[in-house]
């Protein structure tokens, strides 16, 4: 028997489980999922707890509802990877060996790698929306709170889903109009990037909406420290931002026992082929999602579009073969903007995102880079695809690599 | 491809301004790009870090994150946003002749 082993069961562990799992011989081959959580979280969805759009149940499903039956999946934490003796070892005290190896740990935040963040103010006045608690925390801040000084705050780059920073300063635009008090939330953005997102051509188009829905938009602003007291944060050239709630994207970081495994780099990201999705220096390991340390954004859909490429890959190095596909980067984000309309973007490696029509050229129905209606469906749409087709590594009618057709520069 | 002009030279720069090829860089022209980026004067302490990340580079491939930086040459991030104000990584690079640090996308 040979034995597959993917560590993590999130969006993309789970992506490859279920392709992997309908096409290698049961006869032959035995896997095994290990991940520390029963829980499954559509993460995409943590975005619409603070204001009130989704709650807790919304976004949860039992892990074992996307496993099929035969696959061993193990809840523990891992302790580390001995990749020169093809083994994994766990918390559980369970040593497993693999021949072939898939790490889907993903990433976390760090709130406590910035001075002062974890103090006394922490999910009193101090929230994040990239966890479970963070979000329901802001959820029951919102309601009660009569206005003041909101305060968005990137860490670091790079961190998981870069336009949710945007989503949320936008959601919160409509959230406060509809409340009644939108006069009395002054919201501002503040990113370390020198314009409102990655890619400069978004960068602008972005900009003037945050310039149109009158939210304050301050760049190269690389936070040092929350200062508890005077409730302000200060940046490490001593520039300070004064806030009445803040909401903070914390440093995202991979996985720890990727630290202890001695296989990633200062973040505990891996290094990885960006083409093959193997990891580099080994011919049995494939790195897929957030774990990767890929110069493309961390999201779902950069997931999924690797996990058709992870899957041709795999089928080729087993039967002995040479890697062929090659993974181009390709993100494909929903921009909720507030008031029942969406952006979307389309991009990989080489081409930022430009205006035009998705999927179909000329016809779209979702238009790239416009604010529309349409594309705020598209979102909507995406969290029954996400339980029902993502997960469950059925084909979506998206091509995996980037197309031109329909954009125009 | 776009040029800037350093000491009666023009020299090739990539989109984000940073030059194109390593071989057109030295002392002098990094001197130069130190200017331009608003740094009149490159200390010993400069010197160190440009050093260490064109040292990086060849080693890696890539210019080095400002936690690795922090990490490796000893510096307190403080201390690099004094000596190379609003993005150290970023502006480090710039100066030793080297693309922008992966981590900044």
């Amino acid at each position: 028997m040979k034995k597959l082993v993917i560590l993590g069961a999130g969006a993309a562990g789970t992506m490859m489980l279920n392709k992997l799992y309908a096409v290698l011989d049961r006869d032959e081959w035995q896997i095994t999922i290990v991940d520390q959580f029963e829980t499954h979280y559509y993460q995409p969805g943590f975005l619409f707890i603070p204001f009130g759009i989704y709650t807790r149940k919304d976004v949860i499903k039992p892990k074992r509802d996307f496993f099929p039956a035969g696959v061993e999946a193990i809840i523990s934490e891992i302790d580390k990877i001995v990749p020169e003796e093809n083994k994994v070892l766990l918390k559980n005290n369970r040593v497993l060996s693999y021949d072939y190896l898939i790490i889907a740990t993903g990433t976390k935040i760090h709130p406590e790698e910035t001075e002062g963040m974890k103090g006394e103010l922490w999910h009193k006045n101090i929230f994040d929306f990239y966890t479970i608690e963070g979000a329901c925390a802001l959820a029951d801040f919102f309601k009660h709170w009569e206005g003041g000084k909101l305060v968005l705050n990137i860490t670091e780059m790079p961190i998981k889903c870069p336009v949710a920073p945007l989503e949320f300063v936008f959601l919160a635009d409509w959230y406060f109009t509809e409340r009644g008090i939108r006069d009395k939330v002054d919201i501002h953005f503040v990113t370390p990037l020198p314009g409102a997102f990655t890619k400069p051509k978004a960068a602008s188009v972005l900009g003037d909406f945050l310039d149109k829905k009158n939210i304050r938009l301050t760049t190269d602003f690389n936070i040092g420290r929350v200062d508890n007291e005077n409730k302000k944060i200060v940046s490490w050239d001593e520039r300070e931002i004064p806030f009445d709630v803040l909401v903070t994207i914390p440093t995202n970081m991979g996985d720890e026992a990727i630290a202890r495994s001695g296989m990633g780099d200062e973040l505990n990201f891996i290094p990885t082929d960006k083409h093959t999705l193997m990891a580099k220096g080994y011919d049995n390991i494939f790195v897929i999602g957030d774990a990767t340390d890929l110069p493309s954004s961390k999201a779902g859909s950069v997931a999924h579009f690797e996990s058709d490429i992870l899957f041709e890959n795999f089928l080729d190095v087993i039967e002995g073969r040479q890697p062929k596909a090659k993974f181009d980067g390709h993100a494909n984000c929903f921009i909720e903007s507030g008031f029942g309309k969406g952006i979307l973007i389309d991009f990989n490696y080489d081409t930022e995102p430009l205006p035009g029509k998705f999927p179909l050229p000329g016809v779209g129905p979702f238009s790239l880079l416009e604010e529309t209606k349409m594309n705020h469906y598209g979102k909507v749409m995406f969290r029954w695809m996400y339980w029902n087709s993502l997960l469950k590594g059925k084909e979506l009618p998206i091509e995996s690599n980037m197309s031109m057709a329909g954009k125009r520069f | 491809m776009a040029t800037i002009e350093i000491l009666g030279k023009q020299l090739e720069v990539d989109a984000d301004g940073n030059l194109a090829n390593l071989e057109d860089w030295n002392e002098e022209v990094a001197k130069e790009l130190a200017k331009m980026e608003g740094i009149e004067e490159l200390t010993e302490k400069h010197w160190s870090i440009l050093n260490f990340m064109r040292k990086e580079f060849q080693e890696k491939g890539t210019a080095p994150s400002i936690r690795r930086l922090t990490k490796e040459s000893g510096v307190s991030t403080k201390e690099l946003y004094e000596l190379f104000p609003k993005g150290p990584a970023k502006k480090a690079a710039k100066i030793a002749g080297l693309p922008k640090p992966k981590g900044c996308i």
